[in-house]
């Protein structure tokens, strides 16, 4: 029998990720910013709120205090903020800025940022010097993933509601703001207009340089954090290199995958970190190879999304039409 | 009395300017990149930044095994790029290769599982190149034709080949593991070597790189000499001038595309059959994705390409030497390697744009 409450919630867990990626990667693709970073600056969010939190605990440990719920929570979280606004800033700096082609940028960041938070994974006890046999932030974790109140004495509905993280409900919350923001007011419409035409924008008066460098920072803001829900909530706290994977990108596929709109991410998520964990419930036996196809799900029902929105060529489904081009107000 | 604020700056785009200054303009960034990279290095190891460099000389040529690897590393990267660099020249943004390659590492390695032990050697082994290239052929040609017919964006479609790719690999791998529950396939054919490639003399790696080395000079001469090379480029100037003239811009796309899916299929056939004679999930390695960057580096030059993709081939050697004596990750090359692309691509700034001061004061208004 396919146990529902204990999918569901797996499915949940692991969809946040990809929802903090794709909210911000939405936010960022609609200024006209294919920013192919969000991988990197995932792993870059994830590594600084953990070098945060590495250096609270042992402080924390040095002189034998008890870690502070509050400070223990606010300083990884504004570390990983921090270092994937970096991220951000230097994705605009070089795109908007020096009008370097988006794609290669992309891909720079995304090689810079896994390297970065695999190399400080694998180095930080070694640079520091600590004692420590592997970077396992448990009591970090513990604030990160502190539960609802009544998740455990509700049952199935505590189980399925009330059992996640903070950061868990700050996903869904920002993808919901996001998709107000977007489709209803006037910075969002300022927004789109920049994503589908900057010159049209910038004759209408529109600063189209600081649109796109406010959303894509901020954009690479949210993205980040979900790499730090991963490390904190997710894994409780233990750093494994690599072991974030291919999730950067999942994210931007679920960008696709919900034409643009971050509300429709929400679900959307879950149904994709269900995807990615359906192998564990659907009985294969003894054939573990096809779980292995399961996994190639996600991907293809996006391919098909892909495909079909530009057979449908409908106008409100489609790509912002700059994406991915830079913009220079005296060429035309 | 208002002041108007005037710009301290403002900027425009240059004309043509000679060759020479802008590889001029390109080392600079290099070499800034460099000394970056160089103090970047000495804070995390204590090292002194000469001997940062030392240490990256030694970890590349001190021997000749390091050596023949490293011109094997360059060679695999270059051929990959080189598959990119007629696709980015038509604005075609295929970020696919990784996925490209994989599928003719599986292609390759089925041949050799499946009827290895049926065929004669040499029928094995043109056996496993036709199906090595035509299966990376089928995986560029997939999103060239639905953005020929379509218009489907090609950037988000190779990427998401990739994964389709790779998780068909890892289904392979698992089908095809020794021994059961290993989950790997290790090196296929150990008592036969039927499919492997030979040998040149006592050079594991020669033959790949010889290899390489004519696909090089074949893609200079198809670039820059031919009719399919020209129509590639009038394609990536401008698309509704290639129109104009009579070019059949959805076929162009198609057909450069199974060129360029053709040669990740072959770098995978090398990759397999001429090294490591398994297939893995990570035997690609990201390099699908470094090519991209090697391929722009290179500004699609093929003889630029080679400089490229030694720099980060050798970079990337080195830093796993400084990584290995201080017994640090090996992910450090990685660090590197993008710090040095972010100068490079900023640099193409100052190539293709000035800066014009304006002169202050001058224009305030009365």
């Amino acid at each position: 029998m396919f146990d529902l409450v204990s999918f569901i919630p797996r499915a949940v867990s692991q969809s946040i990720p990809l929802l903090f990626g794709s909210t911000g990667e939405t936010i960022t693709e609609k200024s006209g910013n294919l920013n192919l970073g969000i991988p990197g600056i995932m792993y870059v969010g994830a590594m600084s709120g953990v070098i945060g939190a590495f250096f609270y605990e042992q402080a924390c440990k040095n002189s034998g205090s008890s870690l502070n719920t509050f400070i223990a929570i606010l300083i990884p979280l504004v570390c990983s903020i921090i270092g994937s606004a970096l991220m951000g800033l230097l994705y605009c700096f070089l795109t908007v800025t020096l009008r370097a082609n988006q794609n290669v940028t992309g891909l720079a960041m995304t090689t810079f940022g896994v390297g970065f938070g695999n190399f400080f994974g694998g180095s930080l006890i070694k640079l520091t010097g600590s004692d420590v046999p592997s970077i396992a932030l448990s009591a970090t974790s513990a604030c990160f993933s502190r539960t609802l109140p009544g998740a455990k004495s509700t049952g199935a509905f505590g189980k399925l509601i009330l059992s996640y993280g903070f950061l868990a409900y700050a996903a869904i919350i920002i993808a919901f703001i996001a998709a107000y923001i977007l489709k209803s007011t006037r910075v969002g419409l300022h927004l789109r207009a920049v994503g589908e035409n900057p010159a049209t924008a910038d004759a209408a008066g529109i600063n189209v340089t600081k649109y796109k460098y406010v959303s894509t920072i901020i954009g690479s803001m949210i993205a980040g954090l979900g790499g730090l829900y991963y490390v904190m909530d997710y894994t409780s706290g233990v750093w494994s290199n690599d072991g974030f994977g291919d999730r950067g990108w999942l994210a931007i596929a679920l960008v696709i995958f919900t034409i643009w709109r971050p509300n429709i991410s929400v679900f959307a998520s879950i149904l994709f970190g269900g995807l990615y964990i359906l192998y564990l419930y659907i009985p294969t036996g003894t054939n573990l190879a096809i779980k292995e196809i399961y996994k190639m799900l996600p991907y293809i029902v996006t391919i098909i999304v892909l495909i079909i929105i530009s057979i449908r060529n409908k106008k409100e489904n489609q790509p912002p039409a700059s994406l991915g081009l830079p913009y220079f107000r005296e060429d035309r | 009395m208002s002041k108007v604020k005037t710009p301290r700056f403002h900027i425009s785009k240059r004309g043509i300017i000679p060759r020479r200054q802008t590889w001029l303009i390109r080392g600079a960034a290099i070499v800034l990149a460099l000394i970056l990279c160089a103090i970047i290095t000495t804070m995390m190891t204590g090292l002194n930044p000469v001997k940062v460099y030392t240490t990256i000389f030694e970890g590349n040529f001190s021997t000749s095994r390091r050596i023949w690897v490293l011109m094997q590393n360059i060679a695999i990267l270059l051929a990959i790029s080189l598959a990119m660099a007629p696709a980015y020249k038509m604005r075609f943004w295929n970020i696919g290769g990784e996925g490209q390659v994989l599928v003719g590492c599986l292609a390759t390695a089925a041949c050799m599982i499946v009827i290895g032990d049926k065929v004669p050697n040499a029928v094995l082994i043109i056996i496993m190149l036709i199906a090595a290239v035509a299966a990376g052929a089928v995986w560029a040609f997939i999103p060239a034709f639905f953005k020929a017919k379509f218009n489907t964006n090609e950037t988000l479609f190779t990427l998401m080949m990739n994964y389709v790719g790779l998780q068909l690999v890892a289904y392979y791998v698992i089908v095809w593991e020794v021994p059961k529950g290993s989950g790997k396939i290790g090196i296929i054919n150990q008592a036969t070597q039927a499919g492997w490639l030979p040998q040149i003399g006592s050079y594991k790696y020669l033959l790949n790189i010889l290899v390489v080395a004519v696909i090089t000079v074949l893609m200079y001469i198809y670039m820059n000499y031919t009719k399919q090379g020209y129509e590639i480029a009038v394609v990536g100037e401008s698309e509704n001038t290639a129109r104009y003239v009579g070019i059949n811009v959805g076929k162009v796309i198609m057909r450069t595309l199974i060129l360029s899916g053709a040669i990740c299929g072959l770098t995978g056939f090398l990759l397999v059959a001429g090294t490591n004679h398994t297939v893995t999930t990570t035997l690609a390695g990201g390099r699908g994705f470094t090519a991209v960057m090697v391929a722009w580096m290179g500004k699609f030059n093929p003889v630029a390409m080679i400089f490229a993709s030694f720099l980060i081939a050798f970079l990337e050697q080195g830093a796993s030497e400084i990584s290995t004596m201080y017994s640090l990750n090996q992910s450090f090359s990685d660090i590197l390697t993008g710090i040095i692309i972010f100068f490079i691509i900023g640099s193409e700034f100052f190539i293709n744009y000035k800066l014009n001061f304006n002169k202050t004061g001058e224009k305030e208004a009365q």
